[in-house]
């Protein structure tokens, strides 16, 4: 049966070419947004047994390198870790480098996301320590796997998407090697204290439920209990302890910063004002906004037009970062849910305020679970790299074919009530809005705003939208007049061509195949 | 023979470096390192072979780093290598879009002036976005003087390409020969406006006009070309009645505190006590002579609330306009120069009372016991207009007015 597979494409319900079969597992095409019903239980790790454990709950062993041969680890292991060190992590590359002097082979690296700081695993890719990267890539990781040269096919997973597939058992994890910015000897551990406090650890809470081994690396071994813990050592196999977990500077940006560019303030403006005009920022609304530069001026123009109408936000969802905590303190915002602080303000509000809650992605993002946040949220910001005239969205690659970026929470934010992607209509000669999207990641169905510095166009299926802006005095365009205004001014460009082979799987958030991306032709 | 033009490297976008070696005997051999290579590589060689054909170029070699040029900077920048290497006046034209061709009138309002630096293609492309009353392509200052060819043939292309969206076209020129050489070659692309820097006499309007002149007759050209002198020397200033006199042209008088407070060995502080008699003096001048007043740029462009204050007492000075160096600053700049509510609502009363008296037939208009000059009801519906322009007003404000008072 597997046999016959192999190598066999279908068209899914979005209209695109996908396998059958991705590494040697049977794989589902996309079926269409809520179609696809699972079914079963939810995968287990192995039974634990105290009696295994140190009665005096001293997990500590004496290196990383000791607590993987501890845990058992050999070929063909999938590894799990977070990205909440970002830039700054000193972590997963150590993990590989032991490996590959063990000469442990085909290994699977299943992080919630990787860095540039994570390039030099690019060199046990090339010596088969590692077979495939589960996970997001950015810069030379992608143009790796863009190139083909990764030996495994990489997947891509929205953090909610990842959450979904080790909850029922796509991705079994064997080791879960969690960085902890504060730990105490039985495993204990949290986002905050010590010198490498990132926050909040809301993406590593699956990996310890559902890892067969759990290892804790810390910086900052504190006397038990480590509280208030995010992480319990009744899931812990081992803790250890070493000089520094990262680079603090690297972990949380001391500042997020606005843009200062004129055209994505005026973008931004546009926004605030279409979500004034619209109806949609009203008091008592959900919102999320990102990190980047045009988020974050968006964030500050919603924040005064709130204050203006001595308006509240219910909640607003994290990633937080100052601007956010700023709405908290002057009382225009009821709490903030977070799952990864930012930059330093927010770091200091999660552990202060308690109305700054750390809130793992687990429960905000995941698909297969009894309702989730994202659908409760009335304004949701994202970017994008590509919308094509259906709306459809691309995140990861770019118009030259190459994967360059992850997913991150993207697909999971789509379900949210307005979903609106303010950007730039070319960037560098490069037209945002394009035919058909290299690669899909969102269906258009889900995404109800485009706008850019020259217009905004409103998904047609929104004809609430559509009706609650007319006369409004907004430059309303249909995504066709964006499209040619962007290319009269750049050009028709032509498009990436690709190889047959496919080098990475793009999952939805239900664990269905909703794209891949193939080898770039060279 | 080897020549360079535009500009590479990090930092750089939308701009593109062309290195060209005239050969014989070998052919056209184009090297593209591009960032847009996979989206326009062929578009961007096919462009690049028609400009060495126009300018009958055989054999060469060349390099391009392009960091996401359009193609009327690509077609600058071969251009001006080109013409590094090869006498040709013929310039290489893209085609001059039809949005680009609109012309302006004597009177209309110049709040803010937005200045572009004229080699630099990267803050030209969205500049018409942010609403400025007039955009600057400036080959005085902004340009280094080794760069001043290829900026010319730049600021030439982007006239005929980029969309200002109804600014108004301006030209900063240089001083003397090398301003009349810039004449020649931005004249005939439709330019409203020509800036004359650090103007010290009336024969300097003078001979920019009658250039400008000769060159849209030749060309065939019905758009005026206005022209806005800037004083910015302490001689300038003394001459400013004559030179704001010079041309019937000249539809405005800026003022350049920074040159200007050089000229007197002062510095420039943010008070501006120092040029307080200067901008009074250029008023003055510019009204007396039936021109708009301008102020200088403020170049602290991190700083709106200074702006802000500075703008409002530019206009209560008797300013119409000023200049900015940030896209940021326009928006400031419009509301500050812009009617405020109780202007616009005196301004309903004067024109609602003028419309009155011309229906009863009465030869004098009179608002309370206030007779009203017939400029003063100009500049109401100046006002009114603008308001209406600027969104502080309904078109049909005159018929609400009058079912108000029905009711």
């Amino acid at each position: 049966m597997f046999n016959k597979m192999k190598g066999k494409t279908v068209i899914n319900a979005a209209g695109r070419s996908v396998p059958l079969e991705i590494n040697g597992q049977p794989v589902v095409p996309f079926k269409g947004v809520g179609k696809h019903r699972p079914a079963g239980v939810k995968y287990a790790p192995p039974i634990p047994t105290c009696s295994d454990y140190p009665t005096d709950g001293n997990k500590v062993v004496s290196s990383l390198a000791e607590a993987l041969q501890k845990c058992g680890l050999r070929s063909g292991m999938t590894i799990s870790t977070h990205h909440h060190l970002r830039e700054g992590d000193l972590i997963s590359n150590k993990i590989f480098e032991i490996a590959s002097e063990m000469g442990v082979k085909d290994l699977v690296w299943f992080p919630s996301a990787s860095f540039p700081c994570n390039d030099p695993v690019i060199k046990y890719l090339d010596d088969g320590t590692v077979n495939r990267i589960e996970g997001s890539m950015n810069g030379p990781l992608g143009r790796y796997v863009s190139e083909g040269k990764m030996k495994g096919t990489a997947v891509l997973r929205s953090h909610g998407g990842r959450v979904q597939a080790i909850q029922d058992g796509e991705v079994k994890i064997d080791i879960a090697v969690l960085s902890a910015p504060s730990s105490d000897s039985f495993g204990n551990a949290k986002g905050t204290g010590g010198d490498s406090a990132c926050g909040v650890l809301g993406y590593a809470k699956a990996d310890a439920l559902y890892a067969s081994r759990v290892i804790v690396v810390t910086d900052n071994l504190v006397e038990l209990p480590c509280f208030p813990m995010e992480i319990e050592g009744n899931y812990v196999d081992y803790v250890v302890v070493v000089d520094k977990i990262g680079i603090p500077e690297k972990i949380v940006s001391g500042t997020t910063r606005i843009t200062k560019s004129p055209d994505r303030l005026l973008i931004a403006e546009l926004t605030a004002s279409f979500l004034e005009k619209s109806g949609i920022l009203a008091n008592g609304i959900r919102m999320q906004a990102g990190a980047g530069g045009t988020s974050l001026a968006i964030a500050v123009f919603v924040h005064e037009i709130l204050k203006h109408k001595g308006w509240k936000s219910k909640f607003g969802f994290g990633g937080s970062t100052k601007y956010m905590v700023k709405m908290l303190e002057e009382g225009q915002m009821g709490y903030i849910l977070d799952a990864q602080a930012f930059d330093l303000d927010a770091v200091k509000s999660v552990e202060t305020n308690p109305n700054h809650v750390p809130y793992s992605v687990f429960n905000a993002y995941n698909y297969h679970s009894k309702g989730n946040l994202t659908s409760m949220m009335d304004i949701m910001i994202l970017g994008a790299t590509e919308v094509d005239l259906n709306f459809n969205g691309n995140v990861v690659t770019h118009s030259d074919g190459y994967l360059l970026h992850g997913i991150g929470g993207w697909q999971n934010c789509l379900h949210a009530r307005n979903v609106i992607l303010p950007i730039p209509l070319f960037r560098d000669r490069i037209p945002v809005i394009v035919d058909e999207v290299t690669t899909l990641c969102g269906p258009g169905e889900l995404i109800d705003v485009i706008i850019t510095e020259r217009g905004i166009a409103i998904n047609p299926l929104r004809k609430d939208l559509i009706k609650s802006v007319k006369g409004s005095g907004l430059p309303l365009k249909t995504i066709q007049e964006l499209k040619d205004e962007a290319e009269r001014i750049c050009g028709i460009p032509e498009r990436a061509i690709f190889d047959e082979k496919i080098v990475a799987a793009v999952k939805w958030v239900d664990g269905t195949v909703i794209d891949v991306i193939r080898k770039i032709k060279t | 023979m080897i020549a360079t033009a535009g500009n590479a490297g990090p930092g750089i976008r939308s701009d593109c470096e062309i290195i060209l070696e005239l050969k014989s005997g070998t052919g056209i051999d184009i090297d593209l390192a591009s960032k847009v290579k996979t989206l326009y590589g062929k578009s961007i060689i096919k462009l690049s072979e028609e400009v060495l054909s126009f300018y009958k170029i055989k054999n060469a070699k060349v390099r391009i780093n392009d960091s996401g040029a359009l193609p009327f900077v690509i077609a600058a920048r071969m251009e001006a290598a080109i013409k590094k290497l090869v006498n040709n006046d013929l310039g290489f034209l893209p085609e001059h879009i039809k949005e680009n061709r609109y012309t302006t009138s004597v009177d209309r309002f110049r709040f803010s002036r937005l200045y572009l630096p004229g080699n630099t293609p990267s803050l030209m492309l969205n500049a018409g976005l942010h609403s400025a009353s007039g955009i600057i392509l400036d080959l005085e200052d902004s340009v280094a003087p080794e760069r001043k060819d290829e900026a010319r043939i730049l600021v030439r292309n982007a006239l005929r390409q980029v969309n200002f969206l109804g600014a108004e076209r301006m030209v900063r020129i240089n001083r003397g020969a090398m301003g009349l050489k810039d004449l020649q070659s931005v004249i005939p692309h439709n330019v409203n406006l020509v800036l004359i820097p650090k103007c010290e006499t009336p024969g300097e309007v003078i001979n920019v006009d009658r250039e400008i002149s000769s060159i849209i007759k030749r060309a065939g050209i019905k758009n005026p070309v206005f022209l806005m002198p800037i004083i910015e020397s302490a001689l300038g200033l003394e001459n400013s009645f004559s030179i704001a006199k010079a041309s019937k042209n000249v539809v405005a008088m800026a003022i350049g505190l920074e040159d200007f407070t050089a000229d007197l060995g002062v510095s420039r502080t943010k008070e501006g006590k120092e040029s307080l008699y200067a901008r009074s003096r250029l008023i003055i001048a510019a009204k007396a002579a039936g021109k708009q007043p301008i102020d200088s740029v403020f170049s602290d462009v991190g700083d709106m609330e200074g702006l802000r204050q500075n703008v409002l007492n530019s206009k209560a000075m008797g300013f119409e306009g000023m200049g900015c160096i940030h896209p940021r600053q326009i928006a400031v700049i419009n509301q500050g120069f812009a009617p405020d509510e109780a202007e616009i609502e005196k301004s309903k009363k004067i024109v609602s009372a003028f419309k009155e008296a011309g229906q009863k037939g009465l030869g004098v208009v009179a608002l309370g016991s206030k007779m009203i000059d017939l400029p003063v009801v100009t500049r109401a519906q100046k006002n009114i207009d603008l308001a209406i322009r600027l969104g502080k007003l309904s078109k049909n404000w005159i018929k609400e007015i009058s079912s108000q008072e029905g009711k």
